[in-house]
């Protein structure tokens, strides 16, 4: 190969938390230039489809993906990338898991666009919604079609590495990028195809500085209706439903450490397979009630149960998990 | 996403669906799921599948031997009964073969399919889709060796009623150690109380009394009475059990049982306990004259020593100076490889049931006060009579079912009140000659001897109504019911209402469980059925067994029964432990949970979850540990960990979702409409 090894980052269905999270690096993205050529990177310089289009398959050394597929566009890039890429990094929560524009997953398209274009503050008197295609004088327009649920991006390519978090810490990309230029040195290798990158192997509790007890959960209470939460003890044990407890280690405990419980933007941690069955399992394991309307009665208590437990991981939960169903062959 | 674990070689499966007779063939085309499985399960490794009449029988086992060693098998299927039934026999045929058991699996095509799909397409459907999801789950089995316990040779048993006593002679006899705690200051249980039992009619005591000196005297039996058991630990054939023994005030070593103590006791008090209200007993007291062991126990809330601080009567005249006022409770610690629970059972309170009277109206008895009352050692000395201790009734009304086969109360039947009712109808035509209604609903009489007793009872003149009482009221409709208690019953034999006055009536009120049977359940770590009953590990196989490894149940702790079955089942549960200690070493199922270290956090959620205490956390690493004998492989915790770093021998996240892929996979052809 000749000249520095290339690099793209795309994002697709996402907030573009995860690209300022990449540059946040500060004087780190100096060592990173040094080494990689970016030829395509939407957000900090300028670049066509096209000229990735014409680049030769896995011309690019790596990529790092973030955002879901929500649409043909979004469909179309993580595919022509895959191609054009030699190692595919699916990155942050929405590309691993769907993230906040998976809930979307919970209604119908239609459903959704109601919601969208029908607002009190939308000026919409004719009830109009957006059309794929559109014959105008000037000739046929056509706008990126909207897919009936959002998928991530493993389930419409294949994905050599995940680094998740909404976003990825900074110190935790650094460390990738280090990671990365030591290989491409020759003074590394890469970890096994499938590997999450900057991720511990237990969950966010181990990286919590509250003190744990054995849990019995007699009501659900949310922050802003505790006056005084007790710094030093589990929010679990103070009736704040926590995520740390599923979600994997690696952002050194941020949320619960300002009293915040854990989002679960992590992801799940290596053993768990959906996030949301773990979290409600768990959480149901040590509700402290034996009498069905008392027990009712405490879980009512958790206001949204899709938003706190599925908050990241809809569109990759087994509910959702766009697998067609098995044949045998 | 997560770790997946390639399976350990290439698998060769052979699949084995079973006729079971008729029973699965009738409804599945099991030729059919076989000849599908060869071809569609190939790819995943299925190297042969055949269907057979009956796989459980020695042909059909050498069958899969034979396979095994000729087409080189690695995994077994077998399309058949449930694990509960056959999983040994079929692992042990993998076994004989050379093959790790563990990689033989079962599909319930009979419990799950047959015997609960009538549609013989949709059943045939249903066992592919079983056989399918057995085949892809065994890909991901892995080679384990059972876990291997000695067994600690001294047993537990916990009551000491009828059951507890025969099981505890049975053991001892071998020449095994016993500690037989019992809660009451005396054993004997229910038996003690009665007078005479049915169907021969023998004296209770008569036939209680020697089993249970002979228990006191035993040199294998350490008998605890007056005390409970505190905590257990541990797991079969090692459990550490802290037992209290409640201070009685008196010295055992030195009272004698003269009984000195109790008659210059001056306090005397309405009992309660033993005498269940009817007669009394001093502050001091034996609750019955042959009372095992028979030092006596003092009720400190009614001793005046206790209460005003002077008496000592008991003190004084003690030869043997064996009372001590100042003794305290007593916490002993042993350790036994097996448990007996024979916690017997409660009487249904009779209040609950407000038209029958009882508390209201003086001359409604209950079941357990009729026999005190007619108890030759009881406070009248066996006559009959009513509340007022005077008046012998010149009618008698024995009411069955009380709170029993009744949809408010208890939907099961007690087994025992038919029987008692019929005896408490002869000892009153018997004793008193008066005239006798027993309403019943159906009459019950089905073991040896039985029907024989009500024959008897009809040819003594007993009046039988069929119906269930409505009310028994005092209120008079006319002269003949002046002073009487009025029995209102529909008779559903004449299509009738009736009215039948009468002086008495004795209400056969039902067993219950024992009012702390889930307390004591969840102590031992075993399960009770809805109703509260402790359950079985299944009820007509292994009727004296529980789910967890070294606890046994006997008596009417498990159900309602009379004491022939309770006996029956204390040597059953004795022969268990038996055969257990005879064996000295046990080999345990090695479905086990443990934790993975560097994934468990320590947040502690399953740390108070474990029915059988199997969890443990480690302070200075503050993880998570589990207790490998101790565990059962419930598989609670496994479900409760969020960090998913508890993980479950033979029921690893990919054997569960191997299974469900296959349980889910779609081969049906879709239907024309
Ligand atoms: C009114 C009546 C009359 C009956 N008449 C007859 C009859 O004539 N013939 C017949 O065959 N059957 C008869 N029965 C049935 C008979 O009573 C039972 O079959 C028999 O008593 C069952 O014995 P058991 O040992 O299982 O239970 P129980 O007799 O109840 O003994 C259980 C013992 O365990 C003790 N215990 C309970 N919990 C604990 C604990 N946690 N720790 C320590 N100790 C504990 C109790 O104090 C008790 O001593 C009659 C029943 C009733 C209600
Ligand atoms: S549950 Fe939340 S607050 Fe409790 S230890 Fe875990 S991360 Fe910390
Ligand atoms: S699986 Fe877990 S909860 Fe169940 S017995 Fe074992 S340790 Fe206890
Ligand atoms: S629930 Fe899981 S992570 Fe939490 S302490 Fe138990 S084993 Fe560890």
């Amino acid at each position: 190969m000749t000249g520095k090894p290339k690099f793209a980052m795309y994002w697709a269905a996402s907030c573009g938390g995860c690209e300022i999270a990449t540059l946040n690096m500060h004087e780190k993205i100096l060592d990173f230039d040094a080494n990689f050529k970016v030829v395509f990177w939407p957000v900090a310089m300028d670049a066509k489809y096209k000229d990735v289009e014409a680049m030769e398959d896995g011309e690019i050394l790596v990529t790092l993906f973030n955002g879901g597929i929500r649409n043909s566009e979004n469909e179309h890039i993580a595919k022509l990338l895959r191609k054009k890429s030699q190692i595919l990094v699916s990155f942050g929560s929405c590309a691993i898991e769907g993230g906040i524009p998976g809930l979307a997953n919970l209604t119908e398209m239609h459903h959704f666009f109601d919601t969208v274009y029908t607002t009190v503050s939308t000026d919409n008197t004719n009830n109009h919604r957006p059309q794929v295609e559109y014959d105008m004088p000037e000739g046929k327009i056509t706008i990126p079609e909207f897919k009936p649920v959002l998928q991530t991006l493993d389930q419409v390519v294949d994905v050599d590495y995940y680094m998740p978090g909404c976003p990825p810490e900074t110190h935790q990309i650094a460390a990738v990028i280090d990671v990365l230029i030591s290989v491409v040195k020759g003074e590394a290798v890469l970890p096994p195809k499938g590997s999450f990158l900057g991720v511990g192997n237990s969950t966010v509790c181990d990286e919590c500085g509250r003190t744990r007890n054995l849990k019995k959960i007699t009501e659900f209470k949310r922050i802003q209706d505790i006056k005084k939460i007790d710094p030093d003890l589990c929010l679990i044990e103070q009736g704040i439903l926590c995520n740390g407890p599923a979600t994997a280690s690696g952002c050194e405990s941020k949320c619960p450490s300002v009293n915040a419980p854990c989002a679960g933007c992590y992801g799940p941690a290596i053993g768990v397979k959906d996030f949301g069955a773990r979290m409600i399992t768990a959480i149901a394991s040590v509700i402290d009630a034996e009498d069905p309307d008392e027990i009712e009665r405490i879980m009512d208590g958790i206001i949204d149960p899709a938003g706190t437990f599925y908050r990241f991981g809809l569109a990759n939960s087994m509910m959702r998990t766009g697998k067609a169903s098995w044949n045998g062959k | 996403m997560a770790n997946s674990k390639t399976p350990s070689g290439k698998p060769r499966i052979g699949v084995y669906v079973c006729h079971c007779g008729t029973n699965i063939a009738g409804v599945v085309d099991v030729e059919d799921v076989a000849n599908w499985s060869a071809e569609e399960l190939k790819d995943i490794g299925v190297v042969l599948s055949r269907d057979n009449k009956f796989m459980c029988s020695s042909q059909g086992q050498e069958l899969i031997e034979s396979d095994i060693k000729e087409f080189g098998l690695n995994r077994v299927v077998v399309a058949a009964c449930s694990p509960h039934l056959h999983e040994k026999t079929f692992r042990g045929a993998c076994e004989r073969a050379g093959m790790n058991p563990f990689f033989c699996e079962m599909a319930s095509i009979r419990e799950q399919v047959s015997w609960v799909t009538k549609d013989k397409k949709k059943a045939t459907e249903k066992s592919k889709s079983m056989v399918a999801g057995a085949v892809n789950r065994v890909v991901y089995h892995e080679a384990l060796e059972p876990i291997k316990v000695p067994i600690n040779p001294t047993t537990l048993i916990v009551g000491g009623g009828i059951a507890g006593i025969q099981a505890a002679l049975e053991i001892a006899n071998t020449g095994h150690e016993v500690y037989l705690v019992e809660r009451e200051p005396s054993i004997g249980g229910h038996m003690a109380q009665f007078d005479k039992t049915f169907p021969t009619l023998d004296c209770s005591a008569c036939i209680l009394t020697p089993r249970m000196s002979e228990v006191g005297m035993h040199p294998n039996i350490n008998l605890l009475t007056w005390s409970e058991v505190e905590n257990v630990d541990g797991f079969v054939g090692n459990f550490d059990v802290t037992i209290r023994k409640k201070s009685r005030c008196v010295i055992e070593e030195d009272c004698t049982g003269c009984g000195i103590c109790v008659q210059k006791c001056p306090i005397t008090v309405i009992d309660d306990e033993f005498g269940v209200g009817i007669g009394t007993r001093k502050a001091i007291y034996t609750p019955f004259d042959q009372a095992i062991p028979n030092y006596p126990v003092l009720d400190k809330e009614n001793c005046t020593y206790f209460i005003k601080g002077t008496c000592r009567a008991c003190e004084k005249f003690c030869a043997t100076n064996a009372i001590d006022f100042e003794q305290q409770d007593e916490i002993i610690n042993v350790t036994v490889g097996n448990i007996i629970l024979a916690t017997g059972y409660d009487l249904f309170d009779a209040r609950k049931m407000p038209n029958y009277g009882y508390g209201r109206y003086p001359n409604v008895f209950t079941s357990m006060e009729f026999e005190r009352l007619c108890n030759a050692a009881g406070p009248t000395n066996g006559e009959i009579v009513l509340r007022d201790g005077v008046t012998a009734p010149k009618s008698v009304a024995i009411v069955h079912c009380v709170g029993s086969r009744d949809k408010n109360h208890n939907n099961y039947c007690s087994a025992i009140c038919c029987m008692q009712s019929l005896k408490f109808a002869h000892i009153v035509y018997e004793r008193t000659g008066a005239e006798i209604h027993n309403f019943y609903i159906d009459i019950r009489t089905t073991a040896k001897n039985y029907d024989e007793f009500y024959q008897r009872v009809l040819d003594e003149g007993t009046l039988f109504v069929r119906g269930k009482v409505a009310e028994i009221t005092d209120v008079p409709q006319n002269e003949a019911e002046e002073g009487k208690l009025i029995v209102q019953a529909e008779d559903t034999l004449a299509g009738l209402q009736r009215r039948i006055p009468v002086d008495m009536v004795i209400l056969s009120v039902g067993l219950e469980p024992k009012g702390d049977s889930d307390e004591v359940a969840h102590q031992f770590g075993i399960s009770c059925s809805s109703n509260g009953w402790f359950t079985e590990k299944h009820p007509k196989l292994d009727p004296v067994s529980t789910m967890t490894e070294g606890i046994f149940i006997a008596g009417c702790a498990t159900g309602p029964k009379d004491i022939p079955a309770s006996v029956s089942q204390g040597s059953a549960a004795a022969a268990r432990v038996i055969s257990y200690i005879e064996m000295g070493e046990l080999e345990l199922e090695p479905v086990r949970a443990s934790v993975i270290e560097e994934i468990c956090s320590g947040c502690k959620i399953c740390n108070d979850l474990c029915p059988y205490n199997a969890i443990i956390f480690i302070e200075d690493k503050q993880v998570t540990e589990i207790n490998e004998a101790l565990c059962q492989g419930c598989g609670t915790c496994v479900a409760a960990c969020p960090a998913g770093a508890i993980v479950g021998t033979g029921f690893s996240n990919e054997q569960i979702l191997a299974q469900i892929e296959g349980l889910m996979m779609d081969f049906s052809v879709p239907e024309v409409v």
